[in-house]
């Protein structure tokens, strides 16, 4: 829509290559001491008053990380993480149980306002969009519980959601992301700090769009969100997830997981825009991004549906995958991932064929600048008894200047003869004929390059939430900007 | 004064000369044609005039309305009022020809410190102004060229132009690569863009287009230099007896 037109406003107002969302807010901060061992994850279990089936659960997977190496296939470089030297636990010193915005801090409201999703201003907007914001790791603010309640909708964090709503916590905590799943996985399972938790009841379409907005505030604390999404028979729910981090000159570990559960007929749409701090031209600071999510299309005619944005972080590891178990269950992956400067991003998806009937669509769009490197990596499974299932993937590179890279590394792997699979992949460049047609009609170098790589990115940006989509626009614009010329 | 002042131009492509020296004038209101053999630096002109990167000018000015093109960028060229109709029009997948006319005029407004255009209005003046040109709705909602037909791509390119209203056209080998019919509807729309305020130069080695965009003065192009500069007549004269004269005479 008005792509451009925003973009000419948004790279206006951020003067250079400076980063929008990198301040720092100071506000007292409640943490753990440095590093990692059995009594850092009774204490952030303490801290969270959580029943002793979850510490357990927490200690075990401990145990099983402690016996874990961090994985180094994904074309991906990086110095070696001290896990000892992070903090694990950061909380605000707040008041427990907040009742209403008022009782917010007011330097924390500000951040928001920064960050341009003013709490106040959401609930004035009504019912556009439910915002449960987790500031470091501790939820502040929910917004829009009643409305919801009303559906029988639960959108709280996960915190909450241990104590109030222990049993459907407990029936699908980890069953989509074994806690020993993976290193990082593994890692969060441990010492998982909060997150949000969404139920959707039997045949509810949930009436607003559910958002969270997160940010890694506390010098030196990775941050390890655990989300969790149950979308319950026949039910509908679509989940906006935005990330902004402040500037700093060290690397952040986060290392998130997201799990989604669809069951007969449900359908959930997740959608991310992240834009975490890339790191500086020179690649110091920026966030590392090792996050895993997926999804269970556990019955038939279920559907999830992943669609990203990536256009932050100094390194991104995440593969948004579904396991289609239900017959006839769907799932598809529309991705954009830019990388500029010296970010890296090995992103894809898994997308696994059980079910009979089983169909899956892959869009992955990577733009690469600077002296980036991008990578799709994505997996199509068939299972034996995944009769008529079907994939199509379409893997399309794009790369602005000849320092930087784009690399695809398809998996296939079909058990079924009946099965469908169809891959798709092109590599090209802005060309010079694209900029000068572009500015011979009066659009100056950063507009053209924002036009040409949002109309690259189309069929995956008509995908995001009308808000949303906006605002992937005019990052697309900066997180480009100065990459050409 | 003239709109615009060409004075001994020289460009160069890679060190190798080809604008060797041009001297042109085109007073308000007037079209110009250049004429010249492949080769004789018609295509070079149009993107020295444009301000395509990789062209360099080694000596001479091109002034419109007073100001110094060559300090500028194409984009700023652009929004300073001239506007070059392509003899290839570049493909822009994914982005529709309505959002490419809109931030193009988002651009011009911008420089003119005013807000954005009103999407509504914008559409209906569009709207309009496509289908004079033959250009359907559908069209405008493809992406820029994507797909298009030869006589797609012109009659876009003239659409533009009509949206734009710059004070100086080039059109370079508009009649390329058109039908009869083709190219009927894209001088008829050229036509109705002549104005009092406006100049054009236009680049062709046919005779044909000038039948039907009628130039007061027409320019002979060759090794980099205007050789003769006539009426009508010379366009038929060309049309009769090639460019024989032209190539030898300065071979």
């Amino acid at each position: 829509m008005a792509a451009t037109a925003d973009t000419v406003r948004q790279v206006e107002e951020v003067t250079g290559r400076a980063y929008k969302h990198g301040f720092v807010t100071d506000i007292d901060m409640e943490m753990a001491p440095k590093g990692l061992d059995e009594t850092t994850i009774r204490f952030i279990s303490a801290k969270k008053e959580e029943p002793e089936w979850l510490l357990e659960w927490r200690l075990k997977a401990f145990r099983q990380w402690q016996q874990m190496k961090e994985p180094d296939w994904a074309k991906v470089g990086y110095p070696a993480i001290d896990y000892q030297d992070l903090y694990y636990y950061a909380a605000p010193k707040q008041k427990p149980k907040l009742n209403s915005l008022d009782e917010v801090d007011p330097e924390l409201l500000a951040t928001y306002e920064k960050l341009g999703i003013p709490l106040k201003e959401q609930e004035i907007l009504a019912g556009v969009v439910a915002v449960d914001a987790v500031f470091d790791s501790v939820s502040v603010a929910t917004t829009y519980k009643k409305e919801l309640e009303k559906h029988g909708v639960i959108f709280c964090s996960i915190s909450e959601a241990v104590h109030d709503y222990p049993d459907l916590v407990r029936r699908y905590l980890g069953s989509v992301v074994p806690a020993a799943d993976n290193f990082f996985a593994c890692l969060n399972s441990a010492v998982f700090t909060d997150g949000s938790f969404v139920y959707i009841p039997k045949g509810v379409r949930c009436p607003m769009e559910l958002s969270t907005y997160f940010r890694i505030n506390a010098e030196n604390t990775g941050q390890f969100e655990r989300t969790l999404i149950v979308a319950d028979e026949g039910s509908y729910v679509s989940y906006l997830e935005g990330c902004t981090a402040p500037q700093r000159d060290e690397n952040q570990l986060h290392a998130a997981v997201v799990e989604l559960v669809a069951m007969d007929d449900a359908e959930i749409k997740y959608s991310t825009v992240q834009n975490w701090y890339p790191g500086d031209e020179n690649g110091k600071g920026g966030i590392y991004n090792f996050v895993t999510k997926r999804g269970a299309c556990r019955g038939r005619r279920s559907k999830i549906s992943w669609t990203q944005v990536e256009t932050g972080s100094a390194i991104t590891w995440k593969y948004p995958s579904c396991i289609l178990q239900g017959d006839d269950s769907v799932g598809e992956f529309y991705s954009v991932a830019i990388t500029n400067n010296a970010q890296q991003a090995d992103t894809g998806t898994k997308m696994i064929h059980l079910g009979k009937n089983t169909r899956s669509t892959i869009i992955s769009k990577g733009i690469s600048a600077g002296r980036a490197d991008n990578t799709y990596r994505g997996l199509v499974r068939v299972g034996k008894r995944a009769e008529g299932a079907r994939n199509f993937t379409q893997c399309d590179s794009l790369l602005i200047g000849d320092k930087c890279g784009a690399h695809t590394v398809p998996y296939i792997e079909s058990k079924n003869p009946s099965a469908r699979i169809e891959h798709e992949a092109t590599t090209s460049k802005i060309s010079e004929d694209q900029l000068f047609y572009c500015m011979s009609r009066g659009l100056s170098t950063e507009d053209a390059v924002g036009l040409i790589v949002n109309g690259f990115c189309k069929e995956v940006m008509k995908e995001l939430p009308m808000e949303f989509a906006v605002e992937a626009q005019k990052l697309i614009g900066i997180s480009l900007e100065g990459s050409v010329g | 004064m003239a709109l615009l002042e060409i004075e001994n131009l020289h460009a160069e492509i890679d060190g190798k000369p080809i604008l060797k020296g041009i001297d042109l004038s085109i007073e308000a209101g007037q079209v110009h044609a250049i004429m010249g053999p492949n080769g004789s630096g018609k295509s070079t002109l149009s993107y020295v005039l444009a301000g395509r990167d990789g062209y360099e000018v080694t000596e001479g000015s091109i002034r419109l309305d007073g100001q110094d093109l060559l300090e500028m960028e194409a984009d700023e060229r652009a929004v300073a009022g001239v506007f070059l109709a392509m003899q290839y029009p570049v493909e822009l997948p994914g982005v529709t020809g309505m959002t490419f006319l809109r931030e193009a005029v988002n651009a011009r407004r911008k420089a003119a410190g005013e807000d954005e255009i009103d999407a509504m209005g914008f559409l209906k003046m569009v709207r309009a102004k496509a289908k004079t040109l033959g250009v359907t709705d559908e069209m405008l909602k493809r992406a820029v060229n994507v797909g298009f037909s030869g006589g797609e791509k012109k009659r876009n390119e003239i659409l533009q132009m009509a949206v734009l209203e710059p004070k100086f056209c080039v059109l370079d080998e508009t009649d390329s690569g058109l039908d009869i019919d083709a190219l009927k509807v894209v001088s008829e729309g050229v036509n109705a863009l002549r104005s009092a305020g406006r100049s054009m130069l236009v680049i062709t080695h046919y005779q044909r287009l000038l039948n039907h965009i009628e130039p007061d003065v027409i320019h002979v192009l060759a090794h980099g230099r205007i050789q003769k500069t006539g009426g009508k007549e010379l366009a038929l004269e060309l049309e009769q007896n090639g460019y024989a004269d032209y190539v030898e005479a300065a071979a």
